[in-house]
């Protein structure tokens, strides 16, 4: 039969509209008798769509970042790397003292009689960035003490810092569209809006998750002897003879075999402690990536693997080409997750083993991806919140598309009178398409992205125009209809494809450079013009085939 | 068959001049209003930017029965407090979060000082707002205490801007980038010359549509971006749809002078570019009128911004291409543009030069 690519076109046009229809108003579940009911497709159309913050709201978290920590784990730190570098340099401290409490930052360093300050102090500015602090000298003792400007200055910076970080988290968590601002500046608060996420408890765990790895040097009888560990930690203290000298740590070992038990939460008291020398040989300032990898594939057999920027590669590399057989361990928030002794050297990875969860390696994985956080941050205020461009004004919005698609409709039929027909059904298909696709890639729908669907819109209904348009003029020039409606498709369809290639570059370049709701807008345009190709052009030209299988003679076409 | 349109002759690109003397006149008025205001002592920013760019205040209040966001948003405006974001608490439900725009000409880079001011004026502001709907438990009494109170605001603070300057740069700079994609793409489709109009009707657009939003104060927010991207797209997708009548044009119209080819070209398709922007612009302009307070700065871009999208291929894009060709010669367009233009012509466009008279 003549008509076997026709019936070929509406079996595939009459596929995909199904399967479009579903998407959009059909449940993700076997489908009953409810789904076919007014309410039923009203709950699995809001079920299918994910709207976003603008649109439905979601929630509403302040938190502050305890920048008060930040300072005293500052100065704790430099005070740490100060004694120690003053032991390596050989230099007799007599007793130190740090002071961080009611905004005063100081640590001040006596020396043994006999010592030159200028060389303490040289030592320590050889190791430490003082610059900031402000320095005083009495008798044997050296004082830094941080002026209250610069903790102010300080303290911005930590909260720009963790507002960075928070925001690489959500993103890398795949939370659209948030939006994160800053509150007043003094109290180091950040508000985070984000649409309605399906485990906010999760987000809230991951955004605050204090994730710090350092690779450490155990103090240990090399290879083959078994590491050394301690019982207790008074016992580990014992053995450095009772006083843990500024570069040494005793850290906690919690490495576990056993996946099938999982640490009971009320009894997590670790079994073992080692030594280990401080500081690390590398952090995690020097992750260059981390992901979680399964070794078995298995729920519980989650490991993190991960890879350092080309300085801590080199610094790892080098360290562990002169510590073969040494024993080394992977340090995850001051807990020793494994310790292993150097086979080889290593340049740039390692791997985190402990057997994770999957959910738990991948958040670790991502939270040391993205840096650890200055300081910890607490919540403040928690609410869920209704759409930031106001319900009711959503309601007028979607009032008065639907009145200006209901024009459109109207002026298309009585224009181009039955032809008109073939406008609507494409115009129609291509909004249910665009959505379904938009459903099918989890898309969230934002104002912006709505943008993206007007324009889609209109140009759908510009390729229309287009088409008939040129119909109509090869009609007046004479041609008779099946010619006149062949040679306007495809002269007008040079024309829609140049149009429609030319916004899709610039809407791949802007989603490519852009980001939230500039991706958003990119990312509905993209759909809508490329269902657009197959609506108004392919769908259009069908349903004008059957028309002219159907009434071959016809005297003139209704356009 | 309903035929608008036909068998025009308007000479368009004879009154270039006109249009283009119309543009710069508008655009000009829209820098004198941006930089006047910037210098005028005590004046207003030079764009009315919105909460979204650069902060603000955020009051929480608690409210006896909740008025509906509409009402809220209709003391505050009586108020004095053009743009307010009225956030309602879905767990909380008779708590309403109101956010307003800076009130002082400062940033939020200001001091802590300042802020504190900044935090204080705006919650003084929105109470004197919602004073007009009930009486505030003041002071110590909270809405328990005090039968006569309405309200009470719960919480006030300071917000930092949403989109601040590195998502403005970061939309910035990809509509540039975006548009270099167009200018390569039509370069390599038509012509560097064809290009270099339709890129620059884009920023005729967008340069007006600013200045209409400097002349009339309209707040810019979030969604105004979007609105402009979509503006964007509109006006390249108007000109190429032009500019493919006179590559189509020109083979068959081979001893008209461009001129004549192009104003024909915008003649022809004068019946499509009138219902597509029409029907266009009748929608959005249902939306400036039916689509509520929030969206207005959203659906006035969009209504300014696709009119002249329209209106600018006619006015600039197309002159712009002209002049380029006029300048490069006319040997250029007749002898090496034409062969050149008919290759890259598809076949169907071919198939009709042969059926077709050459002159109409």
């Amino acid at each position: 039969m003549k008509n076997t690519g026709l019936w070929i076109r509406t079996g595939i046009i009459l596929a995909i509209t199904l399967a479009g229809f579903y998407l959009v108003f059909g449940p993700r579940r076997m489908p009953n008798s409810s789904d076919f009911t007014w309410q039923g497709i009203k709950n699995n159309l809001a079920s299918n769509i994910t709207l976003g913050l603008d649109l439905k709201g979601g929630s509403h978290l302040v938190m502050r970042v305890k920048t008060d920590d930040y300072l005293k784990k500052l100065t704790e730190n430099n005070m740490q790397a100060a004694l120690s570098t003053l032991q390596d340099a050989k230099l007799n401290v007599a007793s130190s003292q740090i002071t961080t409490e009611n905004g005063n930052y100081s640590m001040s360093i006596t020396m043994a009689d006999g010592t030159n300050l200028q060389d303490v102090v040289d030592a320590i500015k050889k190791k430490i960035d003082v610059a900031q602090w402000t320095e005083s000298r009495s008798g044997n003792t050296v004082t830094w003490s941080l002026p209250g400007a610069t903790q102010n200055a300080l303290k911005d910076q930590a909260v720009e810092q963790a507002l960075k970080i928070i925001e690489s988290r959500i993103n890398a968590f795949g939370v659209k569209e948030p939006t994160l601002q800053r509150m007043s500046k003094s109290s180091g608060q950040i508000l985070l809006q984000m649409p309605g996420v399906e485990d906010p408890e999760r987000v809230k765990k991951l955004i605050g998750a204090d994730s710090n790895l350092a690779l450490m040097k155990i103090v240990s009888a090399p290879n083959p002897s078994p590491v050394t560990t301690y019982p207790t930690e008074e016992a580990a203290k014992q053995s450095l003879g009772g006083v843990v000298p500024p570069n040494r740590k005793i850290l906690p070992f919690t490495e576990r075999d056993d996946a099938s038990k999982p640490v009971d939460p009320a009894n997590k008291k670790p079994t073992q402690f080692v030594v280990v020398e401080y500081p690390a040989v590398v952090d995690g300032s020097e992750l260059r990536d981390a992901a979680a990898v399964s070794r078995t594939g298995g729920q519980g057999d989650y490991q993190i693997s991960f890879s350092f920027k080309p300085a801590g590669a080199q610094k790892f590399g080098e360290w562990t080409g002169k510590n073969i057989n040494n024993y080394m361990a992977v340090v995850l928030n001051d807990e020793v997750k494994s310790a292993a002794f150097i086979k080889s050297q290593i340049f740039d990875s390692g791997e985190i083993s402990g057997k994770f969860t999957k959910a738990t390696a991948e958040d670790l994985a991502l939270t040391l991806k993205s840096g650890a956080l200055p300081a910890q941050i607490e919540y403040e205020e928690e609410r869920t919140v209704g759409p930031s461009l106001g319900a009711d004004s959503i309601r007028a919005g979607v009032e008065a598309s639907l009145g200006g698609l209901a024009f459109v409709i109207v002026f298309m039929l009585f224009y181009y009178r039955g032809s008109g027909i073939n406008a609507v059904v494409a115009l129609i298909l291509n909004m249910i398409l665009t959505v379904a696709a938009l459903v099918t890639i989890k898309s969230t729908l934002t104002l912006p992205g709505i943008a993206g669907l007007i324009l889609g819109i209109g140009m759908a209904v510009d390729s229309n125009v287009l088409i008939f348009e040129r119909i109509r003029e090869e009609l007046r020039l004479g041609l008779e209809i099946p010619k006149a409606i062949s040679v306007g498709f495809d002269i007008a369809f040079i024309t829609i494809i140049d149009t429609h290639i030319t916004t899709i570059i610039s809407s791949v370049i802007l989603y490519m450079f852009g980001s939230g709701p500039i991706k958003g807008f990119a990312v509905t345009l993209i759909l809508g013009l490329l269902i657009n190709l197959f609506t108004a052009v392919f769908v259009s030209k069908t349903i004008f085939r059957w028309e002219m299988s159907l009434r071959p003679n016809m005297p003139r076409l209704s356009i | 068959m309903f035929n608008l349109f036909q068998n025009i002759h308007i000479d368009w690109l004879g009154k270039r001049k006109i249009f283009i003397g119309f543009s710069i006149f508008i655009m000009l008025a829209g820098l004198f209003s941006a930089l006047g205001r910037q210098a005028m002592p005590g004046g207003t920013d030079a764009f009315n930017l919105g909460v979204d760019f650069k902060g603000g205040t955020i009051v929480t209040a608690k409210f006896r029965s909740r008025p509906s966001d509409d009402d809220i948003r209709a003391a505050l405006n009586k108020a004095g407090i053009a743009d307010p974001v009225i956030q309602s608490s879905t767990n909380k439900p008779d708590e309403a979060l109101i956010k307003i725009p800076l009130i002082e000409k400062t940033t939020d880079t200001g001091t802590e000082q300042q802020q504190k001011e900044q935090v204080q004026t705006g919650r003084l502001s929105v109470k004197a707002a919602l004073d007009t709907l009930g009486p505030e438990a003041e002071g110590e009494a909270t809405l328990d205490t005090d039968a006569n109170a309405a309200y009470k605001i719960i919480g006030t603070d300071s917000v930092g801007a949403i989109a601040g300057s590195q998502l403005r740069n970061q939309a910035v700079t990809a509509t540039l980038l975006g548009l270099v994609g167009i200018l390569l793409f039509i370069a390599f489709r038509y012509d560097w010359t064809y290009a270099a109009g339709a890129v620059l009707a884009v920023f005729h657009d967008v340069l007006m549509v600013l200045s209409f939003f400097s002349i009339f104060q309209w707040e810019i927010n979030l969604t105004v971006i979007a609105a402009i991207l979509t503006i964007v797209g509109f006006s390249v997708n108007d000109s190429i749809v032009i500019f493919d009548r006179v590559r189509e044009n020109i083979p068959l119209h081979r001893t008209d002078t461009l001129f004549k080819i192009t104003n024909d070209s915008i003649n022809q398709t004068l019946s499509r570019t009138i219902i597509t922007a029409g029907l266009v612009i009748l929608s959005v302009l249902s939306l400036v009128l039916f689509g509520g307070e929030v969206l207005r700065s959203f659906s006035l871009a969009l209504l300014v911004g696709l009119t002249l999208g329209t209106y600018s291929t006619i006015a600039i894009a197309s002159p712009i291409a002209i002049w380029w060709q006029g300048k490069l010669g006319d040997t250029r367009i007749k002898e090496v543009l034409v062969p050149q233009m008919g290759e890259k012509m598809a076949s169907a466009s071919r198939r009709s030069v042969t059926r077709r008279p050459v002159t109409r």
